[in-house]
């Protein structure tokens, strides 16, 4: 059965369907539907749920909470974020899950509160300090958002990892037609690590600090090994069109619903434009681009930002073909027409270049 | 012959790594002669600081958690909303809880959060080299108040329990010392009480123990015992600050 609902509020039943039984939040526009969703549906449920005095408290419950055992989750938005990175490195760093969800609005500083790409950057690279990674589901919809919630907490129990939830504004406010129905009730995993109390067993230390510098080497190595699993096992892409295109669009989440709008377009004319679409931004799907990369030549990258994932289409061509960019900061939608347009222009170029 | 002293079961056999005279030996002793004494041993979750205090985990033989630094109070929040049965106390220096984790100390306190906060209170940051601590004393000389703390510059020594006692989510709250052996005493009973009254039920305990840190205060450990009396309690008035029965 599909309900009508905005993205946040989806998320929020998503996660207390998947067994999320703590929810730390703060307020901060375009999350608050979510934090207030909780508050509500965890309350009902007799779960765990605080407004936190700061986003750095929340993570901090959220880290209390998972080594306690619990799935747990908080949410925020870009400026929100930034405070909570130190939380993230130490829940990295001290091998516990837990899931965050950023929906990213426009910066830096205060910005504004429109839809931005422009965290992706923050969200890929770790974020916080120390060498370390989180993976990050970026959906495209509020069925996909929803469909990533229970995989966001399986992936951070499976790796004991944090794992992040990459929307923008119009993902968490949009409403859309949305179904639960395949949310299976979470899976046990063992948790030899938590802490429940030392009784009847020897006592558990979690902890982040290393004085010896060996064994700080040899616990980053421990995490980098976890990464490169990640790596092999966790890519997920979409691709659109891609058989026969002579130029393919690298685009994700609500940046890759207005592309595909402007590649119908585009394909009316008879211009060969697909689209590869990250789900995972980290892990990146950089082969299947490498892959594409023996016939195609031409690779657009769109982004409501000024240019961060086209670091990592860059990396994945190592050189090869062309990159094109289009983008969009500080909270400005292009619509489906304008992205025709743009991305017509350069095929045209592009297909002159060619002869 | 009958034995004076017994080292408590829960205390491991290790060296402990802090200074000559350091009051940290002390109330981890204590707390664990507590933990044995109230059999809760296998209920105890012990957050660790920041700080000297953040190698507690080699010396307790209870769960522990190394929290960042200020972040305690947040952290044994998030354990305690999941583990309500569990005895969850947290272990802060000065500079993390009068410093950069006020907001969550603060909080925790005012959402009345049953957990029980140690807060050891020398005056300075004693594992980076004796800077000022928001609880430094007035014209106190630190590393990064050479000349003393000037209040005009630097601001007021910081009196947590006073301040804890304006909110209506707290419990008990008392200030001890352990520069003396009637001392120590007290304070074992102080973290005894601090202990039950989160068994209880009855919301958030705060024990803040005046510590002699003699290398940061470049005394003799003596001389640091008598200053605490002498000096450091006349800004910080040993004694119960709030309990509600």
């Amino acid at each position: 059965m599909k309900k009508l609902m905005s993205g946040n509020a989806a998320l929020g039943e998503a996660a207390v369907l998947s067994g999320c039984t703590c929810y730390f939040g703060y307020p901060i526009t375009p999350q608050n539907e979510l934090t207030e969703y909780m508050a509500k549906r965890m309350g009902e449920l007799g779960r765990v749920f605080i407004q936190s005095e700061s986003e750095i408290a929340a993570i901090n419950m959220v880290l209390g909470a998972s080594v306690a055992g619990a799935r747990a989750m908080t949410s925020s938005s870009s400026p929100g974020m930034s405070l909570k990175q130190e939380g993230i490195s130490y829940l990295a760093a001290d091998e516990l899950p837990a899931v965050i969800v950023d929906m990213v609005r426009g910066g830096p500083g205060m910005g504004n509160i429109s839809p931005a790409q422009s965290d992706y950057l923050q969200a890929t690279r770790g974020g916080g300090h120390g060498d370390y990674k989180t993976i990050v589901l970026a959906p495209g919809s509020v069925q996909e958002l929803t469909d990533v919630v229970p995989l966001a907490f399986d992936l951070a129990d499976k790796y004991r990892n944090p794992v992040v939830i990459l929307g923008d504004g119009m993902l968490g406010q949009m409403m859309e037609p949305v179904s639960f129905d395949d949310i299976k009730p979470p899976k046990e995993y063992p948790k030899d690590y938590i802490l429940t109390g030392a009784k009847g067993r020897p006592a558990r230390m979690v902890r982040s600090l290393l004085f010896d510098t060996k064994e700080e080497e040899e616990h980053n190595w421990k995490l980098v090994r976890k990464y490169q699993r990640m790596e092999s096992s966790e890519v997920r892409y979409e691709t659109y069109l891609t058989d026969d295109a002579e130029m393919i669009v690298v685009a994700y989440g609500i940046g890759a619903r207005i592309v595909r709008g402007a590649i119908k377009r585009l394909r009316q004319e008879n211009l060969k434009v697909g689209m590869i679409r990250p789900i995972t931004v980290w892990p990146f799907p950089a082969a299947a681009i490498q892959e594409m990369a023996k016939t195609v030549h031409d690779f657009f990258v769109f982004e409501m930002c000024a240019g961060q994932m086209i670091e990592d289409v860059r990396l994945a061509l190592a050189g090869k073909g062309h990159i094109h960019f289009y983008g969009r900061p500080g909270g400005i939608i292009p619509t489906p027409i304008e992205l025709y347009r743009i991305i017509a222009r350069h095929y045209y170029t592009a297909a002159r270049r060619k002869k | 012959m009958k034995k004076a002293y017994v080292k408590p079961k829960t205390l491991k056999e290790a060296h402990f790594h802090y200074c000559p005279g350091c009051g940290h030996g002390i109330i981890n002793r204590l707390l664990m002669e507590v933990i044995d004494e109230m059999g809760l041993r296998e209920k105890a979750i012990c957050v660790a600081p920041a700080g000297c205090g953040m190698l507690l985990y080699n010396y307790f033989d209870i769960d522990t958690l190394e929290s960042a630094h200020g972040r305690g109070a947040a952290v044994a929040t998030g354990i305690k909303r999941v583990r309500p049965d569990n005895l969850v106390f947290s272990y802060q220096g000065d500079g993390d809880l009068a410093a950069i984790g006020t907001a969550e100390g603060f909080h925790a306190a005012n959402r009345g959060e049953p957990i029980s906060i140690i807060f050891v209170n020398n005056g300075v940051y004693g594992m980076t080299g004796g800077q000022m601590a928001p609880t430094t004393l007035k014209q106190q000389v630190t590393t990064t108040t050479p000349l003393g703390r000037n209040p005009i510059l630097a601001g007021h020594p910081v009196r947590i329990c006073e301040v804890f006692s304006m909110l209506d989510g707290t419990s008990y709250l008392e200030r001890v010392a352990v520069n003396k052996p009637a001392a120590v005493i007290k304070t074992k009973k102080a973290i005894k009480k601090a202990f039950q009254c989160q068994l209880d039920g009855k919301g958030f305990s705060l024990v803040e123990i005046l510590s002699p840190c003699p290398t940061n205060w470049k005394m003799g450990t003596i001389e640091a015992c008598r200053w605490i009396d002498e000096v450091m309690a006349k800004q910080f008035p040993i004694g119960v600050v709030k309990e509600i029965s």
